[in-house]
């Protein structure tokens, strides 16, 4: 290898392992970025997100693991946390398990305190802090590969005596050293050790000490990463940074029709074949209708869109593992300042176009109160991947794909393109009113470290994809099954004679035609109604509500979806759905946890008639304007 | 005026003086000397590494100069101008600035 890195893994100052007692609770704890995660997911063989980013997780997890005698200890993954005061919400969940004061969860008897070992310096400082509570400390130095890749090195031994803690030098991705934990979980001893660290006072003095052990365990700062440098040069640039970002956005679009719709074509081929043939098998009759129509047809126009969804999050995901989307904030920092927030809620918003819930969780990185209030209210602006199914389908239906900027750009992806700008614009154009008036506040400052890229690996980017797809597949296999065979049920009554009776003298069709009153001005009809009713268990359950209802009509059984739609709406009509999928709120998850995490129904209430009157009174003007236009 | 209300106008910087981060050029470094912010945005900045007496130098600047990324001992940090204009700085061998 040649680098003159310390080699040895797992060394300890000497320590009393007669005693067999083992630790029950394990805080993994340390600075934002360091490794927690990662290294927290290798113990406890779980899959809690990771990412190249400072704050991915916000919420504690607990797992388990065996130490040498096969007993379970209690491993606990916190957010990461840069001084031992919290200044935001995922901090003071860190600082409140580490200290014991969070209901629910044990204090925790040990600590895996894991720092970057190619920042050593500032990391040093919080370890001072944590290793002075008294609780019993492993100290991991993680990122080995990259320390050693870059010309760093560290004497492990050396800095374990001034520590007076074992310390180890690890690497999470790899594995490497990683068996240190097992020896520290077997070496619980019967109370902390008394620790004397000569550090007292401000930050400055804790970091002149953290800059005098470094220098005793002659550590060697690595260099700075070559490639994070160049890659800046271009991300960052003036121009170009922009200009990437602009092509990576319409390159997303594209791919998502150039490539997702043909797969999509496919797997749609594949369940008309299925479910014909499962037709054949079933005697015809109630029973048959019920899984053809009402399983088959409704759920599976759902989940053809399963490839659109699966590009969508390997998107995401690369922006996510690559560390490009802090550079993304600081691009974003002009525009979000004009909406009188930061580039730090740009984090948040991006992760928004995966799902709103966990982009609302995410807010918690953001100090200031008024900015995560207002963060969390323009969040759900964002398109979520249960707008894409709705959003492609219609576009699909209406709209030819032509080129405009030849095999780059055509006009469906265009068309997508807008729609995503428009729910960002509404975001901005809403967080500036919220942001001058009720949720006014001096400027937050805007302070974002930013990690070096990383190669995201095939395995996590992987992973990510198996967890999205099972859960896309479990939300089709739940929700959108459930509703589907209600809404069959619903069409299947009254029953007349033992005979269902046609659609439009079913529950559901005066269901549907006691609110078509209120959004007939909006072009949609009764079945539109019902999919719009539907829609609020999870936004693409409007298509297999439409798929359902075409599929037991008997006039349109035969036709695709498609052409179908293309009989329900004018296109005027189709441009006013879409807008009102951009504005409204359909979506009780969100709702729910934008109540948790602004504790009280206010904020909720507020943002869901916002929401739901903005969408209403956008598709009003889309559809008048656009039916002035096009007949 | 749509565009003025969703994205604002921008606000002229003042003048300042040439002791300040903000000052330095890309590619800059000096030695810090102050931090006259806020108290827990100053703590926070130290326990990033921004510590009096250690070099800072500027990386790059984003689009259109502001924010700007900053390196002081081996972490990387984006900062706006409100901010690096109230952090000191002592210049070292860098071209003179004000006088
Ligand atoms: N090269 C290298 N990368 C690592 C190592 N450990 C973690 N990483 C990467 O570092 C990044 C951060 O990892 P996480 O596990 O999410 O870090 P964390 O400490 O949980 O971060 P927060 O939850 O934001 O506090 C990811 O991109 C990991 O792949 C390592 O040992 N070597
Ligand atoms: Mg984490």
């Amino acid at each position: 290898m040649g680098a003159p890195t310390v080699s040895c893994h797992a060394v300890a100052p000497p320590r009393d392992e007669s005693l067999g007692a083992s630790y029950r609770t394990i805080a993994v704890v340390g600075p934002p970025n360091s490794g927690k995660t990662t290294l927290f997911n290798r113990l406890t063989k779980l899959r809690q997100k990771v990412g190249n980013f400072p704050g991915v997780t916000v919420e504690h997890h607990t797992g388990y693991v065996r130490d040498r005698d096969g007993k379970e200890v209690a491993l606990i993954d916190l957010p990461g946390v840069y001084s031992l005061t919290p200044k935001s919400e995922d901090e003071k969940v860190a600082i409140d398990v580490l200290t014991g004061q969070m209901p629910g969860t044990p204090r925790p008897d040990a600590v895996i305190l894991v720092l970057n070992s190619t920042n050593l310096h500032s990391h040093l400082v919080l370890a001072a802090r944590v290793i002075a509570l008294g609780i019993p400390t492993l100290v991991l130095l993680n990122m080995a590969d990259e320390l050693r890749k870059q010309g760093g090195q560290v004497d492990v031994l050396a800095l374990a005596r001034e520590l007076g803690t074992p310390v180890a030098l690890v690497s999470a991705t790899t594995g490497e050293g990683v068996v240190a934990v097992q020896n520290f979980l077997s070496s619980a001893t019967a109370g902390p050790e008394p620790l004397e660290l000569p550090v007292v006072g401000s930050t400055r003095g804790y970091r002149e000490w953290a800059v005098r052990v470094g220098t005793n365990a002659n550590y060697r700062r690595p260099a700075a990463p070559i490639w994070t440098q160049r890659l800046d040069s271009i991300f960052l640039h003036r121009t170009w940074g922009p200009i990437v970002f602009a092509v990576v956005v319409i390159g997303v679009f594209q791919t998502i029709f150039a490539v997702g719709q043909p797969l999509s074509n496919l797997l749609q081929k594949f369940l008309d074949v299925t479910g014909a043939q499962l037709g054949n098998h079933l005697p015809a009759g109630m029973f048959q209708s019920l899984i053809v129509n009402g399983v088959w047809k409704g759920t599976g126009s759902v989940l053809v869109f399963l490839p659109q969804i699966l590009l969508l999050f390997l998107v995401i995901g690369i922006l996510e593992d690559s560390g490009y989307l802090s550079r993304a904030a600081v691009i974003a920092d002009k525009t979000m300042s004009r909406a009188g927030l930061n580039g730090k809620s740009f984090i948040p918003l991006l992760s928004a176009y995966a799902c709103a819930v966990p982009a609302i969780m995410a807010t918690r990185t953001i100090e200031n109160k008024r900015d995560r209030i207002a963060t969390i209210l323009i969040a759900p602006f964002m398109t979520c991947s249960a707008r894409l199914p709705v959003y492609t389908m219609v576009i699909a239906a209406f709209l030819p794909d032509r080129p405009v900027l030849g095999v780059f750009l055509g006009t469906r992806a265009l068309a997508m393109l807008g729609l995503y700008v428009l729910g960002f614009l509404m975001a901005v154009a809403t967080a500036r009113m919220l942001k001058s008036t009720v949720l006014k506040s001096k400027d937050a400052p805007f302070i974002l470290e930013m990690p070096p890229y990383r190669w995201p690996t095939l395995s996590s980017l992987g992973l990510r994809l198996v967890d999205r797809g099972k859960a896309f597949l479990y939300r089709a296999g739940t929700v959108i099954m459930l509703v589907s065979l209600l809404l069959w049920a619903a069409t299947n009554f009254p029953m007349h004679h033992g005979q269902p009776p046609a659609v439009q003298d079913s529950v559901v069709a005066t269901v549907g035609h006691a609110i078509e009153p209120v959004i007939r001005p909006l072009g949609f009809d009764w079945k539109i109604g019902v999919g719009l009713i539907t829609s609020m268990a999870a936004r693409e359950v409007i298509i297999s509500t439409l798929g359902t209802l075409h599929g037991v009509d008997a006039q349109s059984h035969a036709t695709d979806l498609q052409a179908a739609l293309r009989q329900e709406l004018t296109p005027a009509g189709a441009v006013a759905l879409l807008v009102f999928f951009a504005f409204a709120m359909q979506c009780m998850s969100t709702v729910a946890v934008v109540r948790r995490e602004t504790n009280g129904w206010k904020w909720p209430i507020l943002q869901f008639s916002y929401m739901t009157v903005a969408a209403y009174i956008a598709a009003f003007a889309a559809y008048n304007i656009v039916g002035h236009f096009v007949r | 005026m749509i565009f003025n209300f969703i994205f604002g106008r921008r606000k002229k910087q003042p003048p300042t003086g040439a002791s300040a981060l903000a000052d330095l050029r890309v590619g800059e470094s000096a030695i810090l000397s102050d931090l006259e912010l806020a108290p827990p945005v100053a703590e926070h900045l130290m326990n990033l590494g921004f510590v009096p007496g250690l070099e800072v130098q500027v990386l790059r600047s984003g689009p259109g100069g502001d924010p700007r990324v900053y390196r002081v001992d081996g972490t990387e940090v984006a900062m706006r101008r409100d901010l690096t204009r109230h952090i000191r700085i002592e210049l070292i061998g860098a071209p003179a600035f004000g006088d």
